[in-house]
Formats: structure tokens, C-alpha cells, sequence
């Protein structure tokens, strides 16, 4: 399955040597990394090759790197009901760098370009209706970037004189605290208490191993 | 009247002569005068306890229980709770569910456009006080920083019996506290 995979990923890079920059197999998942201006030709080519197939656009999304330059990348997820098969086509960006917009191969894209665009502003050109779809009306800001606070800018309340729901600088009567010390995205920070005993517990059977030897 | 059996101080009559020389009299009462006099206020809050219309508003996955309060397990017709897609039609608004900051104008509407007497329900802890998205950037803290609640359910998800036993409560608060006039 990876050979294959494999296979497909150098086949799609000689097709396209200009706008590929590279494929890898990563946890048996074919990713190819494209450069921006190329996504449109790459996404149809991805579609209409007979070896590929890729019918079905499933999703596009932002991810935001904050410490890498350029910092956001967009990813294209396709599936292939054909081959049954499935590759992520990655292209790096940043704020200010459009995406070219890939609504004329996949209509299917126009709204997640929109999600993208709302949630990590993210600027796809030649789209036709770049909206937000998620967010508030008249919200400031895109709050899947690093950088966006959890609480976010304002709070919503419905005022008696004014008769409407007014919207108000956040105030919290208690700040967010965080106890998922857990957290897979964060890993685990230093050593968690108790984990040394197991350690000594490790030393001293290694300890007595050794001595079991020499006797 | 057995306008009430739960406010009233009166017990009800069991059947009986008792109640027979009872029904006697009111009969009686009735042809005498071609009148009964009885507390209108407890006559119109029996009839609103006894088909209080829900407003659906199920926002999450509060509205999954909500449903299994209404479908035939627990079967809320049974206490005249009925669900109605109209505010125009309906007494009480079941918050059922996480309001976020873009549905909050939209509730609100919804809200303005119930007929008086009416109640509001905060179903789970998104819309008692934002529970489980309290920081979040685009959720409501609680629904009461829109509209005014009666009755808040705790929960995440409450249970159906528990939004039943929050719809009794609202009943005993209406029998307590309603008037004609408010």
C-alpha cells in the first residue's frame, strides 16, 4: 500500500514538475506539497487523470505555524471513490499572499474557502463571494490564528433601554485556567510527580540484575 | 372550583355525601342566582399550567433530550406540554442547547414575539451560564444576559426527566406567583 502510494506521489510529481514541490507517505498518506500558484492546475489534474481520480474534494482547512515563515498552510483533502484512495495536496502561505481559488475545479470549494478565509483569514483570489460563514456578523478578527485570545473581543447582552443586544468589551469575573496538563497538543511539560519513583524502581532492578550476574 | 388542588389550602372533596351536599349546594347556588363566584386568577393559571406550549428552540445537543421528553416514553402531551414551530402560539421558550453570540439577536426576536404570560426555560449548562464554552469567543454566558429565565435545568446533558421535573417546577412557580396582570 505505501509502495503504491509511494508510486503515485513521484508519478504526480513527473507530471507535474513546475508546480510540485514534493510528496511524502506520511502514516501511510500520500501528501504532495504545491506551490500556491500552481494549486488550481494541480487540484485538476489530481481530478481528471485516469491513474488519479480524485473526484471528491472532502475538505479544505487552514493550519496556522506561528513560528514558521510563511506561517499558514492550506490543505486540501481529496478522495478518490475509484481507486479508493485518498491524498492531502499542502500549500504554504501567509497573511498577506492569496491562494489562488480552486471553485473552478471543485464547486464544492467555494464554502470551504469561505471557512478558511473566516476562521484564519486566509485570502483566496478569484473567488467570487469570499464571505465570512461561521463567525458573527461584523465579527473582528479570525479566531483559529494562535495569536486570536480564547474569549475573544466582545460579549453579547440584551439591553432593557436600548431594547436590542448590545455587544461589550469582555469581562471576565474569573480568568480561564487550564488543568489539561495532558493535552496532546501541549505535550507533557517536565516530569509529572511520582514518575521518579518508577524510575528508581527501574534503577534498582537494573542494580539487582547486575548483581545476579556476577554471582 | 377544583380550579387547583397543589396552591389551594382547601383540600379536594372526596366522593361521598359529603361532596354530594356540597354539589348540592352549588347547584342550588347556580339555579338561585344563574352564578358561581370563584378566584379568576386561580381559574386562569390552572388553564396555564395545563397547556403550557413550548416554543421549540433546541440549539444543541440539549434538543436530543428535549425530543425524548416530547416523544412517547415520556410524553409530554400528557401534561399539555406541546410543542409549538410559532412564538406567536407558544407560552414558554426551552432554551435547549448552546446560544452563541450570532443566535442571541434571533432569540431575542423570538423571544419579543411570544404573547404574554410567557416563561422561559435555560435547559444544560450552555445556556444556564455558557457551561462547557464558558471562555469561548462566540458563545453566549448564559441565556439570562438575554432573557429574563424562570427555571434553570442543570445538566450537560439534563436528562428528559430532569427537563420534565423543570417544567413541573414552572408549573408549581406559575400556581405561586402568576396574576392576570403583570
Amino acid at each position: 500500500m505505501d509502495l503504491a502510494l509511494k508510486d503515485l506521489g513521484e508519478y504526480i510529481a513527473d507530471q507535474l514538475p513546475e508546480d510540485v514541490n514534493g510528496t511524502t507517505v506520511i502514516l501511510g498518506e500520500l501528501v504532495v506539497s504545491v506551490k500556491a500558484e500552481g494549486i488550481a492546475r494541480v487540484m485538476a489534474f489530481l481530478r481528471d487523470d485516469v491513474n488519479c481520480r480524485f473526484k471528491q474534494l472532502m475538505d479544505i482547512c487552514g493550519v496556522d505555524y506561528p513560528e514558521r515563515i510563511p506561517r499558514f498552510e492550506v490543505v486540501y483533502n481529496l478522495l478518490s471513490l475509484i481507486n479508493n484512495n485518498r491524498v492531502r495536496v499542502k500549500v504554504e502561505t501567509d497573511e498577506d499572499t492569496p491562494v489562488p481559488t480552486v471553485t473552478e475545479v471543485f464547486s464544492a470549494a467555494d464554502w470551504w474557502e469561505r471557512e478558511t478565509w473566516d476562521l484564519f483569514g486566509i485570502f483566496f483570489s478569484g473567488h467570487t463571494d469570499l464571505r465570512r460563514i461561521l463567525t458573527d456578523y461584523g465579527f473582528d478578527g479570525h479566531p483559529l490564528r494562535k495569536d486570536f485570545p480564547l474569549t475573544g473581543y466582545v460579549e453579547v447582552r440584551y439591553d432593557d433601554e436600548l431594547k436590542r443586544v448590545v455587544y461589550e468589551p469582555v469581562k471576565l469575573t474569573q480568568e480561564f485556567r487550564s488543568f489539561d496538563f495532558l493535552s496532546p497538543w501541549e505535550g507533557v511539560q517536565g516530569v509529572l510527580p511520582g514518575d521518579e519513583k518508577a524510575e528508581d524502581a527501574e534503577d534498582e532492578n537494573a542494580d539487582g540484575a547486575v548483581g545476579e550476574g556476577d554471582a | 372550583m377544583g380550579v387547583d388542588t397543589t396552591s389551594n389550602s382547601a383540600k379536594p372533596v372526596p366522593t361521598g355525601p359529603e361532596q354530594d351536599v356540597l354539589l348540592k349546594r352549588i347547584t342550588g347556588e347556580l339555579h338561585d342566582k344563574g352564578f358561581v363566584v370563584a378566584n379568576i386568577d386561580k381559574l386562569a393559571n390552572w388553564a396555564r399550567t395545563g397547556s403550557l406550549w413550548p416554543m421549540t428552540f433546541g440549539l444543541a445537543c440539549c434538543a436530543v433530550e428535549m425530543i425524548h421528553a416530547y416523544m412517547s416514553r415520556y410524553d409530554l402531551d400528557r401534561f399539555g406540554v406541546v410543542p409549538r414551530p410559532s412564538p406567536r402560539q407558544s407560552d414558554v421558550i426551552i432554551v435547549a442547547g448552546t446560544l452563541t453570540n450570532k443566535m442571541a439577536p434571533a432569540f431575542r426576536k423570538v423571544y419579543d414575539q411570544m404573547a404574554e404570560p410567557r416563561y422561559v426555560i435555560s435547559m444544560g449548562s450552555c445556556a444556564n451560564g455558557g457551561g462547557y464554552y464558558h471562555y469561548s469567543y462566540s458563545v453566549v454566558r448564559g441565556c439570562d444576559r438575554v432573557v429574563p429565565v424562570d427555571v434553570y435545568v442543570p445538566g450537560c446533558p439534563p436528562t428528559a426527566e430532569a427537563l420534565i421535573y423543570g417544567i413541573l417546577q414552572l408549573k408549581k412557580k406559575i400556581n405561586r406567583t402568576g396574576v392576570l396582570w403583570r
